[in-house]
């Protein structure tokens, strides 16, 4: 007799189960119910279906003549409700289905984030036909539509609206696209191409709402950034859809357990798909599925088979768009790398070796040996003879390792040696030969080397052949062992570049580190920063502790506090406030710093927020007394109470700080406003001083009071606070743009020279340009951190606490 | 004994960063990388006692916030010039949750 098989869910995994049930020719009565009214097409066409590249009967896998040819009982259209596994009945709400033998393939549901608004119309997911056509019809020229989810579904969602003329802003919750699939250079580069195609992306972005009366209207971020849209494509991942199954009582974890048969903890019933949970792991890519398919098709024609998932690799399906990722490509115990950046394509490889092996791979823009190298993984091969030559991939076939000399030498003259800006070896050396013996002379008289800077080593090659003994190479070092670069290289090419992100410096500038060092990684926030004040976003993580924490770390660990004390003037009720703080929190130290402000010394970490919410609470802000920024500004009593006092140095000097505080400088600034020249501030030894005289106030700047003791040198005199403001703003503006970072004002002075920095702000356009960009980047870090951070009290604690458990 | 403890969310931990686990033992210090690696060592620089969770973590490596020292967060191991070594744990990632292996509690208490 013929047995009855029962499937529940007509997708890819259950059609493909089908099919090899057939070739062998099983001998069952198939009903096959579904809840989308049609039968098995292929889901992952949705792509090309949503871009306009394919139509839906294109991607159709088994058609109603299939079906009828295997007597299959279609019921499309007919959700399951119901399992009733005593009598093997299942049931929809048009009738019953008596079975020997169940299969549930019911996929997967999409993750609905729970935020207001989710159920407007015009919110989507992206998963099934209906959802497809529903962009389609939404993404007519001009509307707006944002996609929630940067994933490889959501990315395809936000390709193909926009190639339908559709204005598509991808919102991602983590720091870089796809980061389950690629590193953070390859998500740098992957969102640089969907920028140039006119999408745009938000990373680090947490949906808060969606807004709209009615029907959508945008989407609102926690940071408080608002997208119009006209749809909402929700694409933030999925998850089982396992109601069927915990409805009747199988065992279920995230999805449906099945054994290495695919049988679920009722022997007649099986599953498969992204419905199922093997051995704690859960299914996506299609590959896994198709395994799936095979071993339960045997199983239910009594032949021995078991399931083992292989590893898979990633293609997104975007046009245009050239990404690969395979294997484990995450830092481990005795890992290596090999990375390979070509900034000028668009171009990174990175292989991940353990041993002799190659465990995985992430590639962009080039990804013609993908499979090559994923079957090196699959294989686990020995590559140790294959290892100096194997990020070139299958093609090159190895050799003796050259003298990079020889090799520049044997370079014919008309070789490409500059590719940005198309310089060839012959220009450079007639240039050296014509008098141009440094870099800097070569890349002003050629331009070789002047725009992305990773061809500067061939060039210096060049550069050493051609003068022999007289060549000694750039003597102002690296900016440290993760790159070539020097910090002026790195500033200068940031702007011309226009790079925006850690990443993407990285990238661009052919970093050798996967994520950086110590040292560069707070350098090149602070770079950011200054030079992409509204476009690029703070990372904490690259912060050195103080910066993090906002105090001063002790060398047992604990911090110091400083609240801000404007021009160092207090009130009672200030100190009032100050002193229960040290009371409350067993502070062990209260000190006088030498910038006129009060110094709580010893605070533990985990009672940061609360004495930050209790001094915010008085009216105080963070006195940034840790920061590569403002610090103080120092002040005498000046003309208010000094019988001396020419000007009133108090105001000045906290209008100056006022101005002045919450900005992100190279290293530290300090200031002093004295009210005559007997000078009881001690403006003269500070990164900027102001002395007042009865004619108006002389500014000086580039002193120091620490390893090095310096007075200031007189910059300009000025007749009226406003000018004594606009160029203080201006020169710090100045500072902040042009010097390397950790080198304080004095030494900055020192290369630049006093005179130019002079000519830079006494030119009223050029001294007001600055002012403007200084004020534009105030408009945005002039804020406490102590307010943002004082909220979240928990993420200062410990994460757990395991000294109760041992003490059970 | 190896005795695996849900101690954290991966969310908890902020990427190229760290939180600590307070243990009778002291700190033990939960590395997320850039990649979502986690690892767990002691949260006490082998040199002066700084607390590595508050360093700079890039790769696998962090560097100590007082004085600079590096170390591989796989091995514990000082980097570069510097000697010396930091105790590791076994930790594991499952299901977006972080488990530490605290078998050293029971060792401890049954000592």
């Amino acid at each position: 007799m013929k047995q009855k098989l029962v499937v529940i869910g007509a997708g890819m995994a259950s059609g493909r189960m089908l099919e090899h049930l057939f070739e062998a020719g099983g001998n069952f009565d198939v009903t096959l119910f579904n809840a989308e009214p049609r039968g098995n097409y292929n889901r992952l066409m949705l792509s090309p279906v949503l871009s306009g590249e394919k139509t839906y009967e294109q991607i159709v896998t088994h058609d109603a003549d299939w079906y009828e040819a295997h007597s299959v009982d279609c019921r499309f259209g007919e959700p399951v409700v119901k399992i009733d596994r005593e009598n093997r009945i299942v049931y929809s709400n048009a009738g019953g289905a008596p079975y020997d033998a169940l299969v549930i393939a019911t996929g997967s549901a999409p993750f609905i984030i729970p935020v207001p608004g989710k159920d407007l119309p015009g919110v989507c997911t992206y998963r099934d036909l209906e959802d497809t056509n529903a962009m389609i019809a939404a993404s007519a020229p001009g509307t707006k539509a944002v996609v929630i989810g940067g994933g490889l579904l959501g990315l395809e969602a936000a390709a193909g609206m926009a190639a339908r003329g559709a204005e598509v802003t991808v919102i991602h919750l983590m720091g870089h696209l796809m980061e389950r699939q690629l590193d953070p250079a390859a998500g740098y580069l992957l969102q640089k191409d969907l920028e140039q195609r006119g999408i745009k992306v938000h990373c680090k972005g947490a949906t808060k709402a969606i807004l709209g009366e009615g029907r959508v209207e945008a989407v609102l971020l926690e940071d408080g950034t608002v997208y119009p849209a006209d749809l909402v494509c929700m694409a933030v991942g999925i998850r089982p859809e396992v109601r069927l199954a915990t409805d009747a009582h199988l065992e279920v974890g995230r999805g449906i357990t099945v054994d290495d048969q695919m049988r679920t903890s009722d022997p007649s019933i099986f599953a498969l798909g992204e419905c199922v949970e093997h051995n704690g792991q859960l299914f996506g890519l299609v590959a896994p599925l198709y395994d799936q398919a095979k071993v339960l098709a045997a199983t239910l024609l009594e032949q021995e088979a078991a399931f083992q998932p292989v590893q898979t690799a990633t293609k997104l399906k975007v046009t245009g768009v050239d990404l690969f990722s395979a294997g484990d490509f995450a830092d481990a115990l005795g890992r290596e790398d090999i990375v390979f950046r070509d900034p000028g394509r668009g171009i990174y490889k990175r292989l991940v070796l353990e041993g002799n092996q190659l465990m995985g791979a992430v590639m962009y823009g080039d990804t013609a040996d993908g499979s090559w190298f994923f079957d090196l993984i699959k294989q686990r091969k020995d590559v140790s003879d294959l290892r100096d030559t194997l990020i070139f991939g299958p093609a090159f076939s190895g050799g003796a390792s050259a003298n990079p000399l020889a090799a520049v030498a044997a370079l014919p003259p008309e070789a490409e040696i500059c590719g940005c800006n198309g310089v060839c070896k012959g220009k450079i050396v007639t240039a050296i030969e014509a008098g141009a013996t440094t870099l800097d002379a070569v890349r002003s008289t050629t331009k070789a080397s002047a725009s992305c800077g990773t061809c500067t080593g061939l060039v210096e090659q060049v550069m050493a052949l051609t003068l022999g003994d007289g060549f000694s190479a750039n003597a102002n070092p690296p900016m440290c062992k993760c790159t070539d670069h020097t910090h002026e290289d790195v500033r200068r090419l940031i702007k011309s570049l226009g790079l925006k992100s850690i990443p993407a410096v990285m990238q661009e500038l052919g970093w050798r580190t996967v994520g950086g060092c110590a040292s560069c990684r707070p350098a090149l926030n602070y770079y950011l920063i200054a030079d992409w004040p509204t476009e690029y976003r703070d990372d904490r993580q690259s912060r050195f502790v103080n910066e993090r924490n906002h105090g001063n770390i002790q060398k047992d660990g604990t911090y110091s506090v400083v609240p801000r004390m404007w021009g160092g003037v207090t009130t009672p009720a200030e100190l009032r406030a100050i002193a229960d703080a040290a009371d409350r929190y067993a502070v062990p130290m209260v000190k006088v710093t030498g910038g006129q402000r009060i110094d709580l010394l010893g605070v533990k970490k985990e009672d940061l927020p609360a004495i930050w919410a209790d001094l915010n609470a008085a009216g105080m802000v963070s006195g940034h007394a840790y920061a590569k920024g403002l610090r103080t500004v120092k002040t005498c009593v000046g003309s208010e109470f000094c019988r001396f006092g020419t000007q009133d140095s108090t105001g000045l000097g906290i209008k100056l700080e006022k101005l002045l505080w919450g900005s992100w400088t190279p290293a530290k600034v300090k200031l002093g406003v004295s009210g005559c020249p007997r000078n009881c501030a001690e403006a003269t030894c500070k990164d900027i001083g102001v002395v007042c005289v009865d004619s108006g106030y002389e500014i000086s700047v580039a002193g120091a009071a620490g390893m090095d003791v310096r007075e200031t040198e007189f910059l300009c005199k000025v007749t009226t606070e406003a000018e004594v403001m606009e160029v203080i703003a201006a020169f710090t503006q100045l500072y902040r743009e042009n010097a390397r970072y950790l080198h304080r004002i004095y030494k900055w002075v020192a290369k630049v020279s006093l005179d130019w920095c002079r000519a830079q702000v006494e030119d009223p356009v050029t001294r007001r340009a600055l002012y403007d960009r200084f004020m534009l980047s105030q408009s945005v870090y002039q804020t406490d951190p102590w307010a943002e951070l004082a909220a979240k009290p928990a993420d200062w604690a410990p994460v757990a606490d395991l000294t109760l458990r041992a003490a059970e | 004994m190896t005795q695996f403890i849900d101690i954290a969310a991966l969310d908890d931990i902020p990427r190229q960063g760290a939180r600590v686990v307070k243990t009778p033992a002291g700190c033990i210090a939960i590395f997320r990388t850039g990649d979502d690696q986690i690892f767990a060592l002691d949260d006490r620089c082998p040199h002066k006692g700084g607390p590595l969770s508050e360093g700079i973590v890039h790769g696998a490596q962090v560097t100590c916030p007082l004085h600079a020292w590096v170390f591989d967060l796989n091995t514990g191991l000082a980097q570069g010039a510097d000697e010396g070594e930091v105790r590791t744990y076994a930790v594991r990632l499952e299901a977006g949750r972080v488990l530490l292996d605290a078998g050293f509690l029971a060792r401890r208490s049954a000592a």
